[in-house]
């Protein structure tokens, strides 16, 4: 099934030119391992790049460079075409970054009554913090930002808010100031993939959590 | 007059037509026959414009010319794996440069990021789909480039050529984060109205 909510076109932009904070480059590549619509738009703004890139004024390279590039192509293992790999229940980059293809492999923190987190471990000076959250059936989302920027891929399940359904591969792409209140639907569990900018407030995440559950 | 500068257009998209048909097949001639001569002729015209790319941030002349190199050499080892389907030859150049920066200049080499979305795999969606035309790109991108207002600009060259994230873009240029985020899309609906509609 094809997602219905795609990626903003700034969020597209700074993707291709490769300035999206690591936390949400992982969303985002992960959204267009399932997103075909935004692959487009990706290549489009990579087209942009290209073209940024041939405009630039000639910078002579030294006879020295060109001479060591020419020395190292004998050494230079060629690439081979990659094989295809499987969907898994995780987009492929996502599969990648934790080695795990099932959601089942994921180390679960429970956080409160049908509330699980896992926290993804980014290199040293990846900027952005990026985490699964599991929420049960029926139970509104927490809010997990809270004054900064954020991404919210789904990967399982469905959650509704007032911006429409959103199931497997829908990307919530919004502005910081827009509130909203997602609710999961009834007939199971929503997994989604969220990168927040700054680092998370828990004070205000746990009194999310306490909050009655809210059913449809 | 009207009708000129249509002709000067034209003429140049017919250029960057040829252009980049001559990249396609000296591409073609690296990956299947490893041509150093061929391999030439792409250094010479992507080398100096990589190292323009790479010498943001006053980066060293040394340094921009060891990620050219190491640009190049990627160009040589990936040249089976372009496909003219997916886009030009100075796009995927740019891909390639965009991707070093990513995991050599800003990041962890133990961890490369660039690797995540690797657009060299081949994608499980039906290819019509997804893809560019290539003939719509070739000279389309340009023409785009060529028309969009300065301010526009000024924030497509901050990212894509300098390297700054958009909050840093808003910093520098003194103008409100939403206001950056703005004018990227608007550039991006422009690229997007032009390959569409060619006008």
């Amino acid at each position: 099934m094809k997602p219905h909510h795609h990626l903003d076109h700034g969020t597209v932009m700074a993707y291709a030119a490769g300035t999206l904070d690591e936390a949400f480059m992982i969303v985002v590549a992960s959204h267009l391992a399932l997103c075909a619509f935004c692959r487009k738009a990706v290549h489009e703004a990579e087209a942009l790049g290209g073209e940024l890139m041939s405009e630039l004024a000639a910078n002579a390279v030294s006879a020295e460079c060109r001479t060591r590039t020419f020395a190292a192509l004998d050494q230079a293992t060629l690439h081979r075409l990659p094989v295809a790999v499987p969907q898994t229940e995780l987009p492929v980059p996502l599969a990648r970054l934790l080695d795990a293809t099932s959601f089942k492999d994921i180390a679960w923190k429970k956080k409160a009554p049908g509330v699980a987190m896992f926290d993804i471990k980014l290199p040293a000076h990846a900027r952005g913090q990026l985490k699964l959250l599991r929420i049960g059936a029926g139970r509104a989302m927490p809010e997990h930002g809270h004054g900064g920027e954020e991404i919210t891929l789904v990967l399982q399940g469905a959650y509704r808010d007032h911006m429409g359904r959103f199931a497997r591969g829908d990307v919530a792409d919004l502005d910081q100031d827009i509130e909203h209140q997602p609710v999961v639907e009834q007939d199971g569990d929503c997994i989604c993939l969220v990168a927040t900018e700054a680092p998370t407030r828990f004070k205000s995440l746990a009194a999310r959590l306490m909050q009655p559950f809210v059913g449809i | 007059m009207l009708a000129v500068m249509d002709s000067a257009d034209r003429q140049k998209d017919r250029d960057k037509q040829t252009q980049e048909a001559l990249f396609r097949a000296l591409i073609k001639r690296v990956a299947q026959n490893h041509d150093r001569q061929a391999f030439a002729g792409l250094f010479d015209h992507f080398a100096p414009r990589l190292k323009s790319f790479m010498m943001r941030k006053n980066a060293s002349a040394e340094l921009a010319e060891d990620l050219v190199q190491e640009a190049m050499i990627a160009v040589w080892t990936k040249a089976g794996l372009y496909e003219p389907a997916k886009g030009s030859v100075t796009t995927w150049v740019f891909t390639i440069a965009r991707n070093l920066r990513i995991d050599r200049i800003r990041r962890d080499v133990h961890m490369p990021m660039s690797e995540l979305g690797d657009y060299d795999a081949p994608s499980d969606a039906p290819e019509g789909e997804e893809l560019l035309g290539r003939k719509q790109e070739d000279g389309m991108v340009s023409k785009a480039l060529g028309n969009i207002p300065d301010e526009q600009r000024q924030v497509l060259l901050l990212s894509f050529v300098e390297d700054m994230p958009q909050s840093e873009i808003a910093a520098r240029l003194a103008i409100p984060l939403g206001t950056v985020k703005s004018r990227m899309r608007l550039a991006y609906g422009h690229l997007r109205r032009i390959l569409e509609t060619g006008l």
